[in-house]
């Protein structure tokens, strides 16, 4: 396993490098080849990783050292467990059948080796974050999955919208790495170590749910924040959509926005340290999916609405991993990250067909034109839903069952946790319904084409995924992580999982009713309600209000700084230190006057007058006079 | 009978005199010249002087490093009068101020 490990890191790696430095001269089939053919190969070592772990083997295997000083040292080590199993695997698993999807979806595109390289480059970052067995390398990966996102976003650079976005996920997820390097800064200081596991043994030493251990974990979650998109660092997920849709499906649904869900989890002895700050996690997570999936029921770009639902789920996952429900949470991200992938992928066959329009408004007859996307994408919208028997009803369930049956705040989260799970179906089937055209199934006369099987093919392949991935026993692979998942009576389990399905099922009923048989009730209600709709339609105006309290005043100080600052003041000093020279030296010049005898006078006076001085102060001339 | 050492400060301040004044009422260059080499080497005497009365080598390494100096001097200093002469300027030090203000 010493080998594999390092084999899962530097296959995408290679992969980066060849299209990277060769990709112009390539043929696409051979960039295609390396993009994808890295990847899958780094799926097959993780495979053989998995079989190991299965056995009982765990790495923590230092390969070399960084830095070395008398008291720091950074090592270079991978830990694998069955945590970090798990991540690799979805991570190369779904990001291969991505790399293949993106070979049809990109074909097109002017920038292919581009594209392959920088998502070679995230799929490296990516397991270099999950590998890490310290907390510097694990900033790295950290730091490297948000350039490669930002990388992805602006990939259409020359649209200006992308590079906004670009700039605007970039500048939050430095706001998350900033918490993450003083995170790591306080555990070196507090404990003297970086590697995981002398952290996690020395975390006792500090007093439980002490300032220090909480603002570790607080400040961990500034990052967590960051990259997950949770409230209130969410603003830069939807705009993400800008980049190509199968960054979107990989990036920003199933694997780095997740890692906010990996860190907690792969801290959780800190967690457990600090309740505080679990609580914290499991409230931020708990108001955010309820919060995204609010603005989701009312978005009309199909992105986006995946987008915030992405938003949701990563909230549900949050709340598990607050709450301690370490196994629900990571159980829910493998799930989530089948279904989300594959309505993303689907998404972009769909956009494709309608030459990029991605108004759901304007879509329709997909049953006819798109089957297999059809299908699928009404596979992934049952599962996102929570119906019984696909992969979400386990995962979420198993959530909501965790926080239901706990103490406290962290029941009514549960409540806020159930709310969702309707407010979810009824969003994802208000898209489904009005983007896949119930009512127009017979009368429209668009002829529209199914994808290339290499875009169909992962498609389905997710499709089988978002149905089985509920059978995987997550939480028997995880136990020796976490320990034994909160158990619950089978009385109170059926009585649970009876509710949770009454809720999405009212959901659905809700968006059947309002998009499907009478399109104009949901007219009327619009306008019934229109101050809040209008509330929600524009995302709680959170963009507005950070740019009224952030953007616009840190213009007008940078204006002001431009205008005032840097002319008056800066260049006002220069320039004045200057022009003083050049007025006085006016004066100095006349001495100039060109005749060397005159000079010779003045040194021959300078000479006499330093022996007469010499004199002066020592009284004698310093010279011996006599014999 | 030694020789006493203000006899070689008194001629070597005679030397430095006569080179100062030939300096600033000479107007040829190349008299100017020789009145500086005049003054360097009237400091090397009492240089070379003190230093045997005062039993230190200093004053010797001085004066050869005066040595070396001037040589670069006259190296640098000849050329600069041979190439006015040679552009056929006058040669009066007082008609040479291209450098004034």
């Amino acid at each position: 396993m010493d080998t594999l490990a390092p084999l899962v890191l530097l296959l995408p790696l290679a992969g980066f490098l060849v299209n990277a430095l060769a990709g112009r001269v390539l043929p696409r089939r051979i960039v295609g080849l390396v993009g994808a053919g890295s990847v899958g190969l780094a799926f097959v070592a993780s495979v053989a990783i998995l079989v190991q772990v299965i056995g009982g083997h765990r790495l923590d295997q230092t390969y070399f050292t960084w830095w070395q000083t008398v008291d720091f040292n950074v090592p270079f080590n991978l830990y694998v467990d069955p945590v970090s199993t798990l991540m690799i695997l979805v991570i190369t698993g779904v990001g291969f059948l991505i790399h293949v999807y993106s070979i049809g979806y990109m074909a097109e595109d002017a920038g292919f080796a581009r594209f392959f390289a920088y998502m070679n480059l995230f799929v490296f970052s990516m397991l270099l974050l999950v590998l890490s067995g310290n907390f510097v390398w694990l900033i790295i990966g950290w730091a490297g999955v948000g350039l490669s996102s930002y990388l992805l976003i602006g990939f259409w650079y020359q649209r200006p919208t992308a590079v906004l976005a670009a700039r605007k996920a970039f500048v939050m997820n430095t706001i998350g790495d900033v918490g993450m390097v003083f995170a790591a800064f306080l555990v070196f200081l507090n404990l003297r170590v970086l590697d995981y596991n002398s952290v996690f043994s020395r975390i006792h030493q500090l007093p439980k749910g002490g300032t220090i251990i909480t603002a570790i974990c607080l400040l961990l979650l500034v990052g967590a924040v960051a990259k997950s998109a949770q409230l209130p660092l969410h603003t830069w997920l939807p705009d993400a959509m800008e980049g190509p849709t199968p960054v979107s499906a990989l990036i920003h649904a199933a694997t780095m926005v997740t890692a906010g869900v990996y860190l907690v989890a792969r801290m959780h002895q800190l967690y457990d340290w600090a309740p505080a700050a679990a609580t914290t996690v499991a409230i931020v997570g708990g108001v955010t999916a309820f919060f995204a999936a609010t603005i989701g029921t009312s978005q009309v770009d199909i992105k986006r609405i995946l987008a915030y639902s992405t938003m949701s789920q990563i909230g549900y996952m949050f709340l598990a991993v607050g709450i301690g429900a370490y196994t629900a949470g990571m159980f829910h991200f493998m799930t989530h990250a089948f279904f989300k992938a594959l309505l993303f992928l689907a998404a972009g066959n769909v956009i494709h067909a309608f030459h990029d329009d991605q108004d759901i408004r304007h879509m329709g007859n997909l049953r006819a034109g798109l089957p297999i996307t059809f299908w699928t994408f009404l596979i992934g919208t049952l599962s996102i839903s929570g119906f019984p028997l696909f992969a979400g009803f386990f995962s979420k369930d198993e959530i909501i069952r965790a926080a239901l049956s706990a103490a406290g705040s962290e029941f009514w989260l549960g409540v806020l946790a159930l709310i969702t799970a309707g407010l979810t179906a009824y969003y994802m089937f208000r898209l489904f319904f009005i983007a896949f055209g119930w009512e127009w199934l017979s009368r429209d006369e668009r002829h529209l084409h199914e994808a290339l099987p290499i875009q169909t093919i992962p498609v389905v392949i997710l499709a089988a995924g978002a149905v089985v991935a509920g059978y995987i026993p997550v939480a028997n692979f995880l136990q020796p992580v976490f320990g034994h998942a909160v158990e619950v009576g089978t009385g109170a389990f059926i009585g649970l999982a009876a509710l949770s399905v009454l809720v999405a099922l009212t959901g659905f009923l809700l968006a059947y009713l309002l998009h499907a048989r009478r399109p104009e009730l949901a007219l009327q209600w619009r306008t019934r309600i229109a101050p809040l709709h209008a509330l929600v339609e524009h995302k709680y105006y959170v963009d507005e209000l950070y740019d009224l309290v952030f953007v616009r005043p840190g213009f007008a100080l940078a204006r002001f700084l431009n205008t005032i600052v840097e002319p008056r003041v800066i260049d006002g000093l220069v320039n004045g230190v200057a022009s003083f020279f050049v007025v006085e030296a006016r004066e100095f010049r006349l001495l100039q006057t060109g005749r060397v005898r005159s000079y010779g006078f003045v040194m021959l006076l300078g000479a006499l007058g330093t022996v007469f001085l010499v004199v002066l102060f020592l009284g004698y001339l310093p010279v011996r006079l006599g014999g | 009978m030694p020789v006493p050492a203000y006899t070689f400060l008194m001629l070597s301040g005679v030397l430095f005199t006569m080179g100062a004044i030939g300096f600033l009422v000479r107007r040829n260059p190349l008299v100017v010249f020789m009145c500086i080499e005049l003054m360097l080497n009237a400091v090397n005497l009492a240089f070379a002087a003190e230093s045997r009365y005062l039993n230190s080598l200093d004053g010797v390494v001085f004066a050869f490093l005066v040595i070396t100096v001037a040589a670069a001097e006259v190296v640098v200093g000849i050329a600069i009068i041979v190439q006015v002469y040679r552009a056929g300027r006058q040669m009066d030090v007082d008609e040479l101020d291209l450098m004034k203000e």
